[in-house]
């Protein structure tokens, strides 16, 4: 595979990936903000990124240990099970079968909890360990994602980039939108990410077990082409498998 | 424990949603995993396998949900 063509997919799967998880984070740890103040929300958050640099550094250097088949197929298993998992939800959710995920709900949810508890003078507790719990979920997420699509090919450096472009877009659109960040089509990036991870996990996969793919490194785009087509005929395909099912 | 309990639930959430897809997902792999490096498949053989066996588990997968969703007819109709 081409350098470009390795750093493009893996940028560009770390990326959207993270974005999903980071709008989810940012999303409570604002409702915390806004209603508890910002101390409580930064502590938590501070808190849960030292637990997940532990986590980082503990996992990080054993997968040096590991050898690479072995790798690439665990890797590509897990890739694979989370990145259908997603693909399935974001066809029922594009295809009308299932609700759409709403940041805004999620942010009035959140709010008016913490508000619940303001009266208690626990408050300021309370607000920081639902910042430092959301913060370490979906930091886990974003550090699998990072560990799977950057030790597959053993380009770390990729899908680093890619995370913290994804918390830096996110923060410096949050401090100005000062909102959840609702307008973001959380579906159509977990339909994209659901494929392209879907995509890299089949590849590795193969790989380590010993598959030879036609075209070489090619074969990954040529995989990615086939997922995608695939859902989006699945989409239409169940839109009107529902409508016969309702009549 | 509650905050490593709720790590544990959220890392098996990422892989497991639909225990259908997962589990004929994690067979189809197993299968392949055994008998690729053997030679029992051909790799050629064994890479088509993989692909349209996955595709072809996520689209029953999501036609299993069309479905789940007939209305239930009572008994004796």
């Amino acid at each position: 595979m081409t350098n470009l063509t390795l750093a493009v997919t893996t940028t560009g799967a770390a990326f959207l990936a993270s974005l999903v998880e980071v709008v989810e984070a940012f999303t409570i740890l604002l409702a915390v903000g806004i209603t508890n103040g910002w101390r409580p929300a930064f502590a938590g958050t501070a808190l849960a990124l030292v637990a997940l640099a532990l986590l980082v550094g503990l996992a990080g250097p054993l997968l040096a240990l590991v050898p690479i088949w072995l790798l690439q197929s665990v890797i590509g298993l897990l890739l694979i099970l989370f990145g259908l998992r997603w693909l399935r939800k974001a066809i029922l959710r594009a295809a009308g079968l299932m609700a759409l995920r709403n940041e805004d709900a999620a942010y009035e949810r959140e709010s008016a909890a913490l508000e619940a508890a303001r009266a208690d003078r626990r408050a300021a507790t309370i607000a920081g360990i639902v910042a430092f719990k959301a913060v370490l979920l979906e930091g886990v997420e974003v550090a699998f994602i990072v560990l799977a699509v950057g030790s597959g090919k053993g380009r770390m450096d990729f899908a680093i980039a890619g995370a913290l472009a994804a918390v830096v877009l996110v923060l410096v659109v949050g401090i100005f939108v000062h909102r959840p960040l609702s307008r973001v089509p959380e579906n159509t990036l977990k339909f994209a990410v659901g494929c392209l991870v879907s995509g890299f996990g089949i590849f590795w996969f193969g790989e380590g077990v010993g598959i030879l793919w036609p075209g070489g490194d090619f074969a990954l785009v040529a995989i990615e082409l086939a997922v995608l087509l695939v859902s989006l005929a699945l989409v239409q395909l169940a839109a009107r498998a529902a409508e016969w099912v309702r009549e | 424990m509650s905050a490593l309990g709720a790590v544990w639930r959220e890392l098996l959430g990422l892989f497991v949603d639909d225990g259908n897809l997962a589990v004929q997902a994690t067979c189809l792999l197993a299968l392949l995993g055994l008998t690729v490096p053997t030679g029992v498949i051909p790799p050629l053989v064994g890479a088509w396998l993989l692909v349209g066996g996955l595709l072809l588990i996520l689209a029953l997968s999501v036609l299993g949900h069309v479905l789940s969703l007939r209305p239930k007819r009572r008994q004796g109709q």
